[in-house]
């Protein structure tokens, strides 16, 4: 089964679950943020995985998209949604081609730190000017409707149905992306940048490319995220913990890999799922949301840890070993054909 | 002008005393990434145990004696079991990877002191008086001076302890080179768990003098954030950088809120620091006093 038919198949699936299931529950609180959530770990691993720039600051990507539809949406009445889509990762991605000229001078944890600079610049600049927010009293904007072509996106099947159109889109893209010249390019100076630079890759150009991409990615998934799913956009929603959250996504599904992003995701949405109904069911009494939320942090970081050590390609990783395990190469299929499988790194390299 | 100038100084002062405070969650950091090449993210969620560890006993009746000594074994036993369930099987991995192997450590002892001592704010009185000095014509709170005499003190025990000690010349060959340092015979193990037991008391030191300034909650982890830029001002691998990486950013910190803060509507605490260290790292990307990278291809 190549990629592409995989890819095909997985989204027939996806987009025929509501003719079959139509319970708002399963759409609002998992599915919805579970794309939103995966198409910003596949911007970050892009940037992360695919390129080695480590970045903290995924969230303030996301606040900038979701700022900028909604400004768009509010000032240019009747912009259609493509173009908002499009304007709104665009003006991400021209944000994070500025955050992303330090890279071209630093490496490693410089790097890292510097992108700190970005979330914590960007959150001050939200809270502190009103413009932004269209001086909303509380901060707390609620997001109007996406329309397009006189339709409302406004109820959770619709509102799921929207995001995977762009989810699968920019996917696809994605995939391509990682498969070509400018995808190895990436590779090449993660694993190495004197020697890419040596084999003549052009540093500045593929590190700014990935910046570009990766917030266009993120930025669109803030849009997602904030009209799609929560349906209000507060600066204090895109915190250091959100970049944590994504960082963790891809670190638990598979760094440098297409589907590690939305088995991460997948992950990360299920677990507090999982974990209140397990804590629900052994300490019925004790178990209130402050407990949940300090187990939560507890469990992903022993995961995180554990991942790191034992499977550092994560769960993807692992899937694709148990896939292999249980079915045999037989002879007559290529034994490279799984779905997805870009060569896999032997680690996160960052070297400083 | 005399009053703006006796202003100026005031403003200088308070923000090189705070400064000493950064660089004191900063000096955590340089120790261990020195000796094992990890950037110890956790060092922040280390402050936080320790600060409330300390408090929930004083709280539950038990000495200030006691209690420090307490969480002085607990915080020794937290930074040797990081080093050995987290750092070893990590060996040979590369930097950012036991860098987030840090932040997830971070998350555990975040959630688990929670769980442990429950969420809510504390109050920790250390009995050191904090009431303005006037010293030539100059307001100085009395807390900082004690706070900044505290950490001057740990950092000359610190210096003197790698310069003086056999263990501390053991630091110094690891620091330089691991593998030379194996060959002639040092336990690298033995060192790293020494050092990140340090690295534990140090965190103790900072929780107790930054808890008593901002109360023990969850946003005592956060002074972390405050570290990272002295580090990258300083450079992560020099505790010499470290302490003038602290002043620095701190000085700056609080002129640029007196001076430059009205003219943008004020709060830019949270990233004028980040802002300082990321200029002055495109004129020198490893910092004041880091060492520059040979590269091989």
């Amino acid at each position: 089964m190549t990629a592409l038919r995989f890819l095909v198949l997985v989204t027939a699936l996806a987009a025929g679950l509501p003719l079959v299931y139509s319970g708002s529950y399963l759409y609002d609180a998992i599915l919805t943020p579970f794309l939103a959530l995966s198409l910003a770990a596949l911007g970050l691993n892009l940037l992360t995985g695919y390129a080695g720039q480590v970045s903290l600051g995924s969230s303030a990507f996301m606040a900038i998209g979701a700022y900028s539809a909604y400004n768009l949406t509010l000032r240019i009445p009747g912009l259609p949604l493509v173009a908002i889509l499009l304007a709104s990762g665009g003006i991400t991605a021209a944000i994070g081609l500025v955050f992303g000229l330090p890279s071209l001078r630093l490496r490693g944890f410089y790097l890292a730190v510097s992108t700190l600079a970005a979330q914590f610049f960007v959150q001050w600049a939200l809270n502190k000017f009103g413009w932004f927010s269209h001086d909303s009293a509380s901060g707390v904007i609620s997001a109007p409707a996406l329309q397009a072509f006189g339709f409302r996106f406004e109820s959770p099947v619709a509102r799921y149905d929207l995001s995977l159109a762009v989810v699968v889109l920019l996917t696809a893209l994605a995939f391509r992306l990682s498969r070509s010249q400018t995808g190895l390019n990436l590779i090449a100076i993660r694993d190495h940048e004197t020697a890419a630079r040596v084999i003549g890759v052009s540093v500045v150009k593929t590190k700014l490319l990935a910046f570009l991409i990766s917030s266009f990615l993120i930025g669109v998934a803030g849009v997602l995220w904030s009209f799609a799913y929560l349906r209000t956009i507060e600066p204090n929603g895109f915190t250091l913990d959100r970049s944590f959250q994504i960082l963790f996504i891809i670190i638990i599904g598979g760094v440098a890999t297409i589907r590690g992003a939305f088995i991460g995701a997948a992950f990360m949405v299920l677990l507090p799922l999982g974990l209140s109904n397990l804590g629900a069911a052994l300490l019925p009494k004790s178990f209130d949301s402050g407990v949940l939320e300090m187990s939560l942090k507890v469990v992903q970081g022993s995961l995180i840890v554990l991942f790191l050590i034992v499977e550092p390609n994560g769960l993807a990783a692992l899937g694709q070993r148990l896939w292999r395990r249980a079915l045999p190469v037989r002879s007559g299929s290529k034994p490279d054909a799984q779905p997805f499988a870009p060569p896999l790194p032997e680690t996160l390299n960052g070297e400083i | 002008m005399m009053e703006e100038l006796r202003f100026l100084i005031e403003v200088l002062v308070g923000g090189l005393l705070s400064g000493v405070m950064y660089s004191l969650v900063a000096i955590g950091f340089v120790l261990i990434y020195k000796t094992s090449g990890v950037l110890n993210f956790a060092q922040g969620s280390m402050i936080l145990f320790a600060a409330l560890t300390v408090v929930s006993l004083l709280e539950r009746g038990v000495p200030m004696a006691l209690a420090i000594a307490v969480s002085l074994v607990g915080m020794i036993v937290i930074g040797m079991a990081i080093e050995r369930t987290v750092l070893r099987p990590l060996v040979n991995r590369t930097p950012i990877t036991l860098f987030m192997a840090t932040l997830g450590v971070s998350y555990v002892i975040e959630g688990a002191a929670q769980l442990l001592w429950g969420a809510q704010v504390h109050g920790l009185d250390l009995g050191i008086d904090d009431s303005p000095l006037e010293i030539q014509g100059v307001l100085v709170s009395s807390f900082d001076l004690v706070a900044a005499a505290i950490a001057a003190t740990m950092v000359a025990v610190l210096s003197a302890f790698f310069r003086l000690t056999r263990t501390g010349l053991a630091f110094r060959a690891v620091a330089d080179d691991p593998f030379a340092a194996l060959a002639v015979g040092l336990r690298l193990p033995a060192i790293w768990a020494t050092v990140w037991a340090t690295s534990g008391i140090v965190a103790l030191v900072a929780g107790l003098l930054w808890g008593a300034r901002l109360g023990v909650q969850f946003s005592l982890s956060m002074v972390v954030l405050k570290a990272l830029p002295v580090l990258v001002l300083g450079g992560f691998d020099s505790v010499a950088g470290a302490i003038v990486g602290g002043l620095a950013i701190g000085a700056a910190e609080k002129l640029s809120e007196v001076y430059l803060g009205p003219l943008v509507g004020g709060g830019i605490e949270s990233w004028f620091a980040y802002a300082v260290a990321l200029a002055f790292l495109l004129i020198r990307p490893t910092g004041l006093f880091g060492r520059k990278p040979v590269e091989r291809v």
